[in-house]
């Protein structure tokens, strides 16, 4: 069966969904997807073993083989990103439903469920798959999940922000489509290996000049890369925290390594960077997330949106790693996908425990819950440090290469900003400590702590900004290995 | 002169004409299902053909009388077992030490038998998912469920 990995790591679950579907009843169907997500976890360490023992793995599916065929093909990048999304998923699935945050009654949370494990099927099926179509076409059920999942929360803002996201996303995977098309158009092949072998002698031609202008600007609405991040803080903000948490560490991550699959995989670095000059563009437009995110999220009065507006802000700093080029910027970007998934996953767990005891997630409602829930809290300082990159936390060791890799270029104003940033960050994190530690702090509040089906998944998230903050060497180690495959490809 | 406003199921001809039409669309579904593999046609198009048939019935009849024959239930089973076998076929050909839906190990004697056997479950699958999940859609707009 170990040869079967790739195929299985996105078979399971999507075999488990329909199951979800039969077994209909609420704790049975929690504790098969919980188990399904950790099967899933266990294939893509087995794959990133695998991949860093002994080399790219290659999968026929059907038995038909590249080029013809879909291959599922696994190398030290997207094994990476596999983990990530399943670890993500396998600490986020066991945390417990809350009825104050969902639309739809107990009996039919399977229904939720399913929905979650599709959506874990199609982001880890993009992430796998050598084949570009099949890319849409996992996008395709990545995304149609995961508007239903911000859907299902209570509020009435979550249909109309699914249905903004729904469109948006629907014009992002269309762009991705046409993109597609056109570069198939000129070479008759999806397979991405292949692609890369047959651009190179029509790079000349307009259509292919068009195709990466299609294909940047899809995923970039995937990723909400500034100025394209206008469906995330609506969705964020109304989908159930716990949706919220697993999106916001895998679906933009995912959407991340697609563009950097087109970027280094497809028409290699030299087009993008040196002929079409992306630096030029996705440089500025990344400075401007991490300070327009940061400013946007110093002055929300919602807690979710706050958090929404950060990640625009993170996700400012991993294009800036793409666009850097270099092999410290962009392990800095690839090590970031990591720390942020850690770190925001965990904040919006600690937001849906706050919720479990809060009635609202305006920032006022949360004044002394210091005290209320101390460890819930706690780990929303522990957190709120990592997003600020104070060292010992993750976030300090995504900036850090950051910053190495724009000093490599002498970009000292560059370097500069990443650090004008992290102040920003400063302000926003603390605007939400001091409401819940400092206001009202003369008031008697009693103890009313999350329950510990809640609080250990979020621990694990936030510990694990702190342990990977220090531990260094996994992490960094194979985003460093990814980045100098990446930039080995083409050259 | 003014018609009086009648409801479908009044109607006589309409009545008459849909009961004689529901089961050659069945059988007009079923045979693009199974012919699929030798001419055009093939799951996606047979479920549809087989469910319009389904929502004929919806119209003329009632909403209430088709949830009768087809519940809200049998409709959300039908489509994950479609998925459900799709994704079976794939794995029986791991257990027989193909790759994921590789149907040409299904068949130890005969490759080409194996293909088609491979291929005739795997469009059953996608018939079935796609009936129910039309059905399911023709539902979601024409009756008011409560979630």
């Amino acid at each position: 069966m170990i040869e079967h990995l790739p195929a299985l790591q996105t078979v399971v679950p999507m075999m488990a969904a329909p199951i979800c579907v039969l077994l209909r009843q609420a704790t049975l169907v929690r504790i098969f997807a919980i188990a399904v997500a950790w099967s899933c976890l266990a294939i893509a360490l087995a794959l990133l073993e695998e991949v860093l023992s002994h080399g790219t793995i290659s999968y026929a599916l059907g038995g038909w083989v590249a080029p013809l065929g879909i291959e599922y093909r696994v190398d030290v990048l997207n094994a990476y990103v596999l983990v990530i999304v399943a670890t993500i998923g396998a600490v986020v699935i066991p945390f417990p439903l809350d009825g104050r945050e969902l639309r739809i009654p107990r009996e039919r949370y399977f229904l939720f469920y399913a929905l979650f494990l599709l959506c874990l099927t199609g982001l880890l099926g993009i992430t796998i798959t050598g084949d570009l179509f099949n890319i849409f076409v996992f996008l395709e059920i990545s995304s149609l999940s995961a508007y239903a999942l911000i859907g299902l929360g209570k509020e009435r803002g979550a249909l109309t922000a699914a249905f903004s996201y729904l469109v948006m996303g629907t014009i992002g995977g269309t762009f991705i489509l046409i993109g597609t098309g056109l570069i198939y158009q000129m070479t008759g092949t999806l397979n991405i290996v292949d692609l890369a072998r047959r651009l190179p002698p029509v790079l000349e031609s307009r259509t292919v000049w068009i195709a990466p202008a299609f294909l940047v600007v899809g995923t970039s609405i995937k990723l909400a890369a500034f100025p394209l991040h206008q469906w995330l803080p609506n969705a964020y903000t109304f989908a159930p925290s716990m949706v919220a948490s697993f999106l916001s560490a895998t679906a933009t991550k995912v959407a991340y390594y697609v563009l950097v699959r087109v970027i280094f995989g497809i028409f290699g670095a030299a087009f993008f960077f040196e002929t079409l000059g992306l630096s030029n563009l996705l440089l500025p437009l990344s400075l401007i997330a991490m300070l327009v995110g940061s400013i946007a999220a110093i002055q929300q009065t919602n807690i979710k949106r706050l958090l929404a507006y950060s990640s625009i802000a993170q996700i400012g700093y991993m294009t800036l790693g793409l666009s850097l080029a270099n092999l410290n910027g962009l392990t800095g970007g690839l090590v970031h996908l990591f720390n942020h998934a850690l770190m925001k996953g965990g904040l919006f767990l600690v937001v849906a425990c706050a919720l479990s005891r809060v009635a609202s997630p305006d920032l006022e409602a949360l004044r002394g819950l210091g005290r209320k829930m101390p460890l819930t809290m706690a780990a929303f300082v522990v957190g709120g440090l990592s997003l600020i990159g104070v060292p010992g936390t993750v976030g300090f060791v995504s900036k850090w290469f950051l910053v190495l890799g724009a000093l490599d270029k002498g970009l000292y104003a560059v370097a500069f900003l990443i650090l004008g940033s992290s102040l920003l960050a400063v302000v926003y994190v603390w605007r939400v400590v001091e409401i819940m530690y400092f206001r009202d702090s003369d008031a008697i509040v009693e103890r009313d702590e999350a329950p510990l089906s809640m609080l250990v998944p979020t621990w694990i998230l936030i510990g694990g900004t702190v342990y990977f903050g220090f531990n260094t060497a996994l992490t960094a180690g194979v985003a460093h290995t990814a980045a100098q495959f990446l930039l080995s490809l083409g050259s | 002169m003014k018609i009086p406003l009648m409801r479908m199921r009044e109607k006589l001809v309409v009545r008459v004409v849909s009961r004689f039409f529901i089961p050659f669309i069945l059988l007009f579904g079923l045979y693009v299902q199974f012919h699929g593999d030798f001419g055009p046609g093939g799951g996606f198009q047979a479920g549809v053909i087989f469910t319009s048939g389904f929502v004929l019935y919806g119209l003329v009849f009632g909403l209430e009388n088709l949830q009768r024959v087809v519940p809200w239930r049998v409709v959300e089973s039908g489509a994950s077992l479609g998925l459900l076998l799709y994704g079976c076929v794939g794995i029986a050909s791991l257990f027989l030490n193909g790759n994921f839906l590789d149907y040409k190990v299904l068949d130890p004697h005969d490759a080409m038998h194996g293909l088609h056997l491979g291929i005739l479950l795997i469009e059953l699958g996608v018939g079935l998912t796609v009936s129910a999940s039309m059905l399911a859609i023709f539902y979601a707009f024409a009756g008011r469920r409560t979630a």
